[in-house]
């Protein structure tokens, strides 16, 4: 049995307290009206591009005539434009919080898959492995109650994250009546009941089941399991895709794209594959997995060599589909985040793409446990940006920036994920008893 | 002078990889092993330095991807740069995307052909080339194991009767 040791409790314990107070800072410091709002803009206005070009063009296009009308109507565009500013103002925050909360989440989501695909692929290797993933997949519960928590908040109009549901909006936008009969609050809400629900039911009676193999005298547990991962396989394909649509194409609501769910799917199933090989090296080094052995590293850095490329196999894909064509009404996506995420899009490619092939090609770095740990944070990191790009643009605009909001939000959530996580690792055994591939998973060598 | 070999056969990888740890132990030179299939952790237990294949596979694909880059950096940026359906070719990195598809597959088609070409000529196989069998056996069932003599037979031969050797024969090489 594995106890939590009082220094990791305690660290995760400061990771929230601190996470909290930054995230406190953050919503303390929201504007909460318009004049906030831009004396907080004009208080560091050196970097986001400075003043408007439109409205010096606009007095020196309009003839004499027509000079009163167009002033009139430069004064309505001023102050619309300082509304659209005190929202993104008011969305970081709240933003910072989704990223960071979806984020762990996700995690959980891609263990849990890999979990599931590891059972009914009757995989030779992993089973030493499965105390592991279910203990990270424990995350899912307090994870996705928050996630759906900020979700229903959302549809509380207590922010403004997602345009789709202000109703003002929507009045006067063709396109999202369009949408409306999918994108509604109530609608939205039911959809991430049944997949939150399907999930967490098929961990809990695939742990149930795993953990019941440990002490009953035949099989038919391990067989249901089987069953029921091959089940959750199905459900999951369809239920991830849609949740991807739902919790984060949703934020540009006049963007679509068809492979979006699968690369959704990708960044999440390889921070899950890292986070996996993180915690089992971290128990391995305190000696309490001793039948892991490199070559389970190894197989791990595999998997997280292997999705990291297929990751980016996805993001160019879909990158450069909508660039090579060019059409307006797609093409948008991409023209904000490289205008005004730069450094952060192109960024994500180094570390979740050239960084872990260069480090990752080499069988015997593979093998090497500080090497997987290192690329692992990288990839890890990596992967929040993804998120990061993905909700920021449309929710905060230029108004980005990776400050005390974002950063205490991941401290937060870091320490959660540890702290349930670990919690969960400390209830069973580490290493599963009756499992009929156990044998094979101790004597893995590659 | 011819030099003689001795040629000891097995009918089972796992007799032979016992019968090599022990030969290997004897401190006897092996000179080849003829296997009908490839038998796992039979170089270890022979000692054989590793393959230098997957680098020599990584420095072709590197080539591979030079190739693509300095190609349609000549054609398209800077021999003639037309305007094609409006994509900027300003600079190299301004088309990038659009050069990607074939910077991939130049890349895997160089690494792979030139691995594949190195591992003929490194291990000498060619159309028309005589074939090296000691024993026809070898490619259906059997396995050889060939060592030296240096006027050490009867040892030899004792030593490899022990490791379970179905059939030892001594031939001029």
């Amino acid at each position: 049995m594995y106890t939590v040791s009082n220094r990791l409790k305690i660290a995760s314990i400061i990771l929230m307290v601190i996470g909290a107070i930054g995230i406190g800072i953050g919503f303390v410091s929201m504007p909460g009206s318009v004049q906030e709002a831009k004396a907080m803009v004009a208080s560091h206005d050196d970097g986001h591009g400075g003043g408007h070009p439109e409205e010096a063009v606009h007095p020196a296009k309009a003839s004499d005539s027509h000079h009163e009308a167009s002033e009139a109507h430069g004064e309505a565009h001023d102050s619309s434009h300082d509304e659209h500013l005190l929202h993104q103002l008011q969305n970081r925050p709240w933003a910072a919080l989704y990223v960071a909360a979806f984020f762990f989440f996700m995690i959980a989501l891609g263990v849990l898959a890999f979990n599931a695909i590891q059972r009914a692929a009757q995989a030779g290797w992993s089973p030493l492995l499965f105390r592991v993933m279910e203990g990270i997949t424990s995350y899912l519960v307090p994870g996705g109650i928050i996630v759906f928590i900020i979700l229903a908040l959302s549809v509380a109009h207590m922010n403004h994250l997602f345009v789709w549901m202000d109703a003002d909006v929507v009045a006067h936008d063709a396109l999202l009546q369009g949408k409306s009969g999918y994108l509604n609050g109530p609608f939205f809400l039911i959809r991430a009941a049944i997949f939150l629900g399907g999930w967490i039911l098929y961990r809990e009676y695939s742990r149930k089941l795993s953990l019941a193999q440990d002490e009953s005298d035949d099989d038919t547990n391990f067989k249901k399991n089987f069953r029921a991962s091959a089940g959750f396989l199905v459900f999951y394909l369809v239920t991830e895709s849609m949740m991807s649509w739902d919790w984060i194409m949703s934020v540009d609501p006049h963007w679509f794209s068809t492979l979006f769910g699968w690369y959704i799917f990708a960044s999440m199933f390889v921070s899950g594959i890292t986070v996996i090989a993180l915690i089992t090296i971290y128990l391995k080094s305190k000696g309490l997995l001793e039948d892991v052995n490199d070559s389970h590293i190894h197989d791990l850095a595999k998997f997280m060599f292997g999705i990291s490329i297929f990751w980016t196999y996805l993001w160019f894909s879909q990158f450069m589909l909508i660039w090579y064509s060019n059409i307006p009404e797609e093409v948008t996506y991409y023209i904000t985040r490289i205008a005004d995420f730069k450094l952060p899009f192109f960024g994500m490619i180094a570390m979740n793409f050239l960084f872990p092939v260069l480090l990752l090609m080499n069988s015997d770095y593979k093998r090497l446990n500080w090497f997987v740990v290192m690329a692992g944070v990288v990839i890890l990191a990596g992967h929040y940006l993804d998120i990061f790009n993905a909700i920021m643009p449309s929710t905060v605009g230029d108004q980005w920036f990776i400050g005390i909001p974002e950063i205490g939000s991941v401290l937060f959530f870091a320490g959660l994920f540890i702290f349930w996580v670990f919690r969960a690792l400390s209830k069973a055994p580490l290493q599963p008893k009756r499992n009929p591939f156990i044998e094979e998973s101790k004597h893995f060598h590659y | 002078m011819a030099s003689k070999v001795i040629h000891a056969l097995y009918t089972d990888d796992d007799v032979l990889m016992h019968a090599v740890k022990k030969v290997k132990l004897a401190k006897h030179h092996i000179e080849e092993i003829y296997c009908p299939f490839p038998v796992h952790g039979l170089d270890k237990a022979m000692g054989l330095a590793p393959t230098r294949i997957a680098i020599t596979a990584f420095i072709y694909g590197c080539i591979g991807l030079s190739v693509a880059v300095t190609m349609m950096n000549f054609i398209m940026i800077e021999d003639w740069p037309q305007d094609i359906g409006g994509k900027p070719s300003f600079s190299y990195l301004e088309n990038l995307p659009a050069f990607v598809p074939i910077m991939f597959e130049l890349t895997v088609f160089f690494a792979a052909h030139l691995m594949v070409i190195t591992f003929y000529m490194r291990s000498k196989l060619w159309p028309f080339k005589e074939a090296e069998n000691p024993d026809k056996r070898t490619t259906d069932d059997h396995f050889l194991m060939e060592i030296e003599i240096h006027n050490n037979e009867d040892e030899l031969r004792k030593l490899l009767s022990e490791t379970g050797a179905v059939e030892i024969n001594i031939s001029e090489k």
